[in-house]
């Protein structure tokens, strides 16, 4: 099975917040307020993320 | 699995009772001030973004709005709107407005200028306001504020409501100056320049 995990286009990010609202897994958080980061640990690729964030910075990457 | 509602995620309802008093005594607007001044501490003192994060109403109702409601169209914003040209532009853009809302107070309250009983949507259309209006114990000028700070909070919500129509629910987030703002705190708090995040994509 092809295990898929969200990245966060940074420079683009708003730091909203919405992701992490979202996210079922509390993998995300915005530590210093200029981008939000993803704990690969923690992220099934759900997608939740993906849809929410309003400015789509946020993708869904096959990973080994 | 859903994540446990907190306090903070109701208070939206506090976003939204601000609107409705702007309409019945316009000197409530005075508390707009607080979405100004407590993302503005936030990130000074903490160098986050925990209001827009956490505490941010507005957001919470646009995203019951164009979420839960379903009333957007859930699209990609444009480029350019998420474009640093875009934000910065429209920051400025809302702060020169800020001020010349501010200088507009200072003649009402110097005395050069009678109040204006009107809320100023989208910076052009005066829509007549005076039904909100009951006196004030103070000066004239503090009406004016609240006439005017209204109408800046208003016109956000406004704004916000189309793109959160036309995009996803919280497209205002992307442009949103408060946001912007605070992002840029950040940025200079943990010394990070553009080109240091060009890097790590």
């Amino acid at each position: 099975m092809v295990k898929r995990k969200a990245v966060v286009n940074i420079r683009e990010c708003v730091a909203c917040g919405c992701c992490m609202k979202v996210c079922p897994r509390s993998a995300i958080d915005i530590p210093k307020g200029i981008y939000a980061q993803i704990n690969r640990e923690l992220c099934v690729g759900c997608g939740k993320c993906v849809k929410e964030c309003p400015a789509s910075v946020i993708k869904l990457e096959v990973t080994e | 699995m859903k994540q446990k509602k907190k306090w903070y995620d109701y208070l939206w309802i506090v976003s939204l009772t601000y609107l409705i008093l702007g309409f019945f005594n316009i000197l409530f607007a005075w508390l707009g001030l607080l979405c100004f001044f407590i993302p503005l501490i936030i990130s000074i003192t903490k160098g986050t973004k925990a209001y827009c994060n956490r505490y941010c109403g507005r957001g919470q109702l646009f995203s019951l709005i164009g979420g839960r409601f379903g009333l957007s169209r859930r699209k990609d914003v444009p480029g350019w709107m998420k474009s640093g040209y875009f934000r910065y532009g429209f920051l400025i853009f809302f702060f020169i407005m800020f001020f010349q809302m501010l200088w507009n107070t200072y003649l009402v309250f110097a005395g050069a200028r009678d109040l204006r009983m009107a809320v100023t949507l989208l910076w052009t259309f005066k829509l007549p306001w005076h039904w909100a209006y009951h006196g004030t114990l103070f000066s004239d000028g503090a009406a004016q504020f609240a006439f005017g700070f209204y109408s800046v909070m208003l016109t956000s919500t406004v704004l916000g409501l189309i793109t959160m129509v036309l995009f996803k629910p919280r497209s205002w987030c992307v442009y949103c100056p408060m946001g912007t703002m605070t992002q840029l705190i950040c940025k200079a708090k943990h010394g990070t320049s553009h080109s240091d995040l060009g890097e790590g994509l």
